[in-house]
């Protein structure tokens, strides 16, 4: 019997020849990533210096200030600075801080690689599967743990396989694709399992749409979603300088999967998921006209350079509506800067967009935009959970980035689709 | 928790109860002790004065999913809940609750346990008597290795107890 990625990586990474779903191992961990938000915090690093006061490896530890920078009190800015301090005390050298959100950050800088095995203290670590990696998200003490051995248990996962075939519509990305999935497979479908992507419309993805999809598989309980690390995924790792050091897996065309699910792009429309689960999805079509407040471009999972791109073809000559905020924020220090070289910012800006920071701020209700009671945000992120972006009365919508866009000039959910149209008559 | 049977009071909730209901993220630059007090405010905003110590939390599908923020675990067992019972967990928040040292059996049976019933469980034999109704109820059990890290108070006691051996090299 075939083996899938996961086993692949799981076996490679507990030293043993081969590994099958249900197994338990203990299996080297190749980075750990810690952000802000659920990194060295306070009580986690008292607890360590109680054991031993030292990570296993420095070179194999990344923290991220994201969440809470740039600080908007006092307390946030303490945490931040305990984060900082404690990197620099632990001779930590990969600490990065206002690059942008963990994941886009670990993945620009090299830090996740094809075949490794990643764990992060954030849940949306899996968005690494897209590089082919084995990527998680774990808690603070279970980081502990790890920081201390380089070690952690895993139970060997079962792979669900989503296959996506056909061409891409004008006007649907991926996370309409993302939305779809986690649709019909449930909030939580995927509990404890590996999610592989493939097919045809998965391999004529780019890097940054690809991410979007892996990123949301926790949302549908998944441990790790996975795609094969093919040669757009080299040619990635190449940009970044990384031209060795790691070695893809794939997973055999025989490997067994406990669950199939096959998927045709061309017969997509632009989704949303509506309030209070990620899972409750509808087409765009049976929700328009509902008013918002806020449109939110930005975060790990719909703030990528492709994302901005693709929000500006929407918003190119037109103004936001009245009442609308539009917030933009990149998911990089770089994609900023390649968005504002590219002038993309500057469509943004001229539609009546406000440009933040690259931060975790808004998605998580944590500063740079949050709800108030009775408001109603659609967005480009991953989660729309009761009082994710601020008031526990304000309702979320997640859509594409052109969704968003769309809904900001027409003040409601609205279809980006009629927008292109438009801007390719004229 | 010192024996393998823990005998409680039931608050019950639906399904989908997410790291965001249990743990409001913008209350989660305060210390768990404060934090704890705007536990599971989502759906219940009057959860952290109503729970009493060794309350049993009794709950639907996917409890915890989202986050992985320890937060959530953390301010139950802040609060007194000695033990959640649910159809199942999220993943990250089971591995979580463990690690601290919060026991967590998942029932297909837990829609039949109501709120304010007074139910016994027994991780080890995983089985769950209902005393207000008499009825019993099987769940997961807890292996017992798992058990010990449990009684020890979680990961960080547990390693400590056996660093000599783990955290060699």
């Amino acid at each position: 019997m075939g083996k899938t990625i996961s086993e692949k990586i799981l076996a490679r990474a507990a030293g043993v020849p081969e590994t099958s779903a249900g197994e338990i191992l203990w299996v080297n961990v190749d980075k750990a990533m810690m952000d802000d938000l659920l990194g060295p915090r306070v009580e986690i690093a008292e607890q360590m210096k109680a054991l031993r006061d030292a990570v296993w490896d420095k070179r194999k530890v990344v923290i991220i200030s994201d969440h809470y920078t740039p600080a908007a009190t006092a307390k946030q800015a303490g945490i931040v600075k305990f984060t900082r301090d404690w990197a620099q005390e632990h001779g930590i050298e990969n600490y990065y801080e206002l690059e942008g959100p963990c994941h886009q950050v670990m993945v620009e800088h090299g830090h996740v690689l094809p075949g490794q095995v990643v764990l992060g203290t954030d849940s949306h670590t899996c968005m690494g599967g897209a590089l082919g990696a084995f990527a998680s998200g774990v808690g603070s003490t279970e980081m502990l743990g790890i920081l201390l051995t380089g070690k952690t248990w895993l139970k060997v996962p079962e792979t669900m396989q989503v296959r996506w075939d056909g061409a891409l519509p004008a006007g649907v990305m991926a996370k309409d694709m993302a939305l779809r999935t986690i649709g019909k497979i449930g909030n939580a479908g995927a509990t404890y399992k590996s999610v592989e992507f493939t097919g045809s419309a998965i391999a004529a993805l780019s890097l940054d749409q690809r991410m979007a999809i892996t990123n949301m598989a926790v949302e549908m309980g998944a441990k790790a979603g996975l795609m094969a690390p093919d040669q757009k995924v080299v040619d990635y790792l190449n940009q970044q300088k990384v031209t060795s050091g790691y070695s893809p897996v794939f997973s055999d065309p025989d490997a067994a999967y406990c669950a199939s699910y096959e998927f045709d792009v061309g017969e997509l429309s632009p989704l949303v998921a509506c309030p209070h689960e990620v899972d409750n999805v509808a087409e765009v079509e049976n929700v328009k006209g509902t008013e918002i407040q806020q449109a939110y471009v930005g975060s790990c999972t719909g703030g990528r350079f492709e994302d901005l791109a693709a929000a500006a073809r929407v918003l190119k000559d037109r103004k936001i509506a009245r009442g609308v905020r539009l917030l933009v924020s990149a998911a990089s220090r770089s994609i900023y800067r390649r968005a504002l070289a590219e002038g993309i910012l500057e469509i943004l800006l001229d539609a009546g967009a406000v440009i933040l920071p690259p931060t975790c701020g808004a998605c998580v209700g944590l500063h740079s935009g949050v709800l108030a009671e009775g408001e109603t945000c659609i967005s480009s992120t991953n989660r729309n959970f009761i009082g994710r972006m601020g008031s526990k009365g304000a309702t979320v919508y997640l859509g594409s980035p052109m969704t968003v866009a769309a809904s900001a000039i027409a003040g409601h959910i609205a279809d980006p689709r009629p927008f292109l149209q438009e801007a390719a008559r004229s | 928790m010192n024996s393998t049977v823990i005998r409680g009071k039931v608050l019950k909730f639906g399904d989908n109860i997410n790291t965001d209901i249990i743990s409001p993220p913008q209350y989660m630059e305060l210390s768990i002790a404060e934090a704890a007090k705007y536990a599971m405010g989502g759906v219940d905003p009057e959860f952290s004065s109503r729970v009493l110590q060794g309350d049993i939390m009794v709950a639907g599908v996917n409890f915890g999913s989202g986050s992985s923020r320890e937060t959530s675990p953390l301010t139950l067992r802040h609060l007194g809940v000695a033990a959640i019972v649910a159809k199942f967990f999220a993943r990250i928040f089971y591995r979580n609750a463990i690690n601290i040292g919060l026991p967590v059996v998942e029932s297909h049976d837990a829609d039949r346990i109501r709120e304010n019933d007074v139910i016994e469980i027994d991780f080890e034999r995983g089985r769950i008597a209902n005393t207000t109704t008499g009825e019993e109820y099987e769940c997961s059990a807890i292996p017992s290795h798992i058990l010990e890290l449990i009684r020890d108070g979680g990961l960080v006691p547990y390693l400590k107890k056996h660093a000599a051996e783990l955290l060699k090299g």
